[in-house]
């Protein structure tokens, strides 16, 4: 941080310094004695976070880790009580070689290859048409991209559930009253693509406000510079708007990763509506229903810390790599 | 993870169009610009019909819903169905909305508050420890809470308290991509000698960050409490995970439950739609009206060591 000058409050003053500033904050002597040295002040400032960070985070995965370590095993007959034992690495073994687990993985990966493109590239083009003098009613077509992201991802399932159902849909009515064969929205080869149309809905308008504002926050000298060079508006908008903005656009698809490796409200919702979504459909869901239905924590254990895991490296390694290629 | 950086929380939020870009707005009727109308046309019946299909269906009693073309309206049943909405299971309803209000609204405070004081600790001082904890920070936004939502249901009922309201409210209070933001925002828009001379003047150091920090803050906290408010709303695996008494239910379990329902299901289609769009509006309402605020506070661009 270059920005920082000595005026920041420093734990490593001499004491003498320390002591000049105690005597000149004079409401400070108020407080009791351990308060008034200032190298405390940063620490309770930070203090509640650092309370939840350890509470509900890292207590949570090193509990959750120390757990996927054990097996319960129940005696022949199920007549004992279970023992849990120790049982090695074997939990991660068996989840990373269960086909279910790696179909699912596979699932939400091609799910992601074609929804976070495909988001993205509606959300760039709106935003730079937002950010183009050319447009009319532009205020209202922001608020309308906008407004899906203010419902809640269980609201919005529920909602297009029903656009799906066959006997509420008004699309499949459409089709009906034209005599056209209606789609299958829930059939096991097209509800992962109904799943990706109500995240697409969801946070189409959310990355366009992210790249809008970005677009906003670029002076407006360099484009007269690319005016003046020639350039088209929609050479402006690729060869200036777009790198320019690239540090938000990093932002967007890194949110879309992580919220598709996490997928779990829209396929849990309409679970419901379609035989297609199994119980291992995508991994959070899978880890949902063995520690939940089948009451395995042990084993539902390694499938979180594997998924946390996996989590991490996706999308750490996925800044790095825009970091480098980006020159960010 | 040190791409993000933004404006002053007070940089201007429509700028005006320049001299060039008023000249090709005059070309009112160019190609381009009516097929990106068309374009953003389509794309808004795409966002909106959704919704606008909500607010037909509300109106409309089960055979309706049905029975009827779910673009037009057909016997006007709204009222009847407000009126059984709010007082099925006496009022089930009523209780998920404030426990919602409870969790999003009174939680995203309490969590923006926190970030915002986390945030300033680390923009503003020196000490020990501060780059393992903006590692930690970092880790905690690419890892998200989800994950830990098993985890997090073991302890809590080691500690006895999942089936409170403790047990979703206290985990939402933790928001490492606001205390990440919040740094951003107060690095930028907090100058260090107004800090110092605060503290010249004897200000304490709460009183400091009350007067002088979160005043500027404002249109940043705004950004941050309606991306937690949202993250909350939205932590429905946490919530089914966690909580088992209705009572105690936020709207989207309350919902989901009603929806997972197979014995009642059809039946209580009227209400999940109702209870839906009762549930959807008053947050679109808020979000329009902080649209000032958020607007200004969500600056991304450049980057930032």
């Amino acid at each position: 941080m270059a920005s920082k000058t000595d005026l920041v409050v420093d734990a490593a003053q001499t004491p003498p310094a320390r002591a000049r500033r105690a005597t000149l904050g004079g409401r400070m002597s108020g407080l009791p004695r351990w308060l008034r040295f200032q190298w405390a002040t940063p620490y309770l400032f930070l203090a509640p976070f650092l309370i939840l960070f350890v509470v509900f985070f890292f207590l949570p995965f090193a509990y959750d880790i120390s757990q996927s370590f054990y097996k319960e095993v129940r005696s022949g007959l199920g007549l004992s009580a279970p023992k849990v034992v120790w049982n090695g690495l074997n939990n991660y073994t068996q989840v990373l070689q269960d086909p279910a687990f790696r179909d699912a993985i596979k699932r939400v990966l091609i799910y992601g290859i074609v929804q976070i493109p495909l988001m993205m590239g509606v959300a760039l083009i709106i935003a730079l048409l937002m950010d183009s003098a050319t447009i009319r009613f532009r205020n209202f077509f922001r608020v309308t991209a906008f407004i899906p992201y203010a419902v809640p991802t269980v609201v919005a399932a529920i909602m297009w559930g029903f656009f799906y159902t066959p006997n509420i849909s008004p699309i499949t009515a459409l089709f009906v009253n034209a005599h056209v064969p209606p789609p299958d929205f829930l059939g096991p080869q097209t509800v992962l693509w109904s799943i990706a149309n109500i995240s697409t809905w969801e946070f189409t308008g959310f990355n366009m406000i992210i790249f809008y504002s970005a677009l906003q926050a670029i002076p407006q000298e360099i484009y007269e510079a690319g005016r003046v060079d020639g350039l088209s508006e929609i050479g402006i908008a690729r060869f200036l708007k777009v790198p320019m903005i690239l540090p938000a656009l990093v932002m967007g698809l890194l949110f879309s990763l992580i919220g598709t490796i996490q997928l779990f409200n829209e396929p849990e919702i309409l679970t419901r509506m379609s035989g297609a979504i199994s119980s291992t459909y995508t991994p959070n869901i899978d880890a949902y229903n063995v520690a939940f239905v089948k009451t395995n924590y042990y084993y539902g254990g390694a499938i979180v810390a594997i998924l946390g895991i996996l989590t991490f490296v996706f999308s750490f390694g996925f800044l790095r790599l825009t970091r480098r290629q980006s020159g960010v | 993870m040190a791409t993000i950086l933004t404006d002053a929380p007070e940089a201007p939020v429509e700028r005006q169009p320049n001299h060039a870009e008023r000249y090709v707005g005059a070309r009112r009727f160019s190609f381009g610009s009516l097929l990106a109308l068309i374009f953003l046309s389509v794309l808004a019946i795409y966002f909106l019909m959704p919704l606008y299909w909500l607010v037909i269906a509300s109106t409309k009693d089960n055979s309706d819903l049905f029975g009827t073309f779910g673009l037009w309206f057909g016997q006007f049943n709204l009222f009847a169905n407000l009126s059984q909405l709010f007082t099925f299971e006496n009022g089930i309803f009523i209780r998920w909305i404030e426990n919602t209000a409870l969790y999003a609204g009174v939680g995203g405070a309490a969590s923006t508050l926190i970030s915002v004081m986390a945030g300033y600790a680390m923009a503003k001082f020196k000490f020990f420890g501060q780059n393992l904890i903006f590692a930690l920070v970092l880790g905690a936004v690419l890892v998200p809470i989800t994950t830990l939502a098993l985890p997090i249901y073991l302890l809590e009922s080691k500690m006895g308290i999942t089936s409170t309201y403790w047990a979703l409210l206290l985990p939402s209070l933790l928001n490492p991509l606001g205390v990440y933001l919040a740094r951003i925002y107060i690095a930028a828009s907090v100058p260090d000698e107004l800090i110092a001379a605060a503290r010249i003047d004897g200000a304490s150091e709460w009183r400091i960050f009350q007067s002088v920090v979160l005043p500027v803050m404002v249109p940043g906290m705004v950004t941050i409490f309606l991306f937690q408010f949202v993250a909350i709303w939205n932590n429905f695996f946490l919530a089914l995970v966690v909580l088992n008494d209705p009572n105690l239910f936020p709207l989207n379990l309350g919902l989901a439950t009603w929806n997972f329902d197979p014995a009642s299901h059809q039946l209580l289609y009227n209400l999940i739609v109702t209870g839906s769009l009762v549930s959807v509006l008053p947050l679109i309402v808020l979000f329009l009206f902080l649209q000032r605020f958020w607007r200004s506070g969500l600056t991304f661009g450049g980057l930032t060591g």
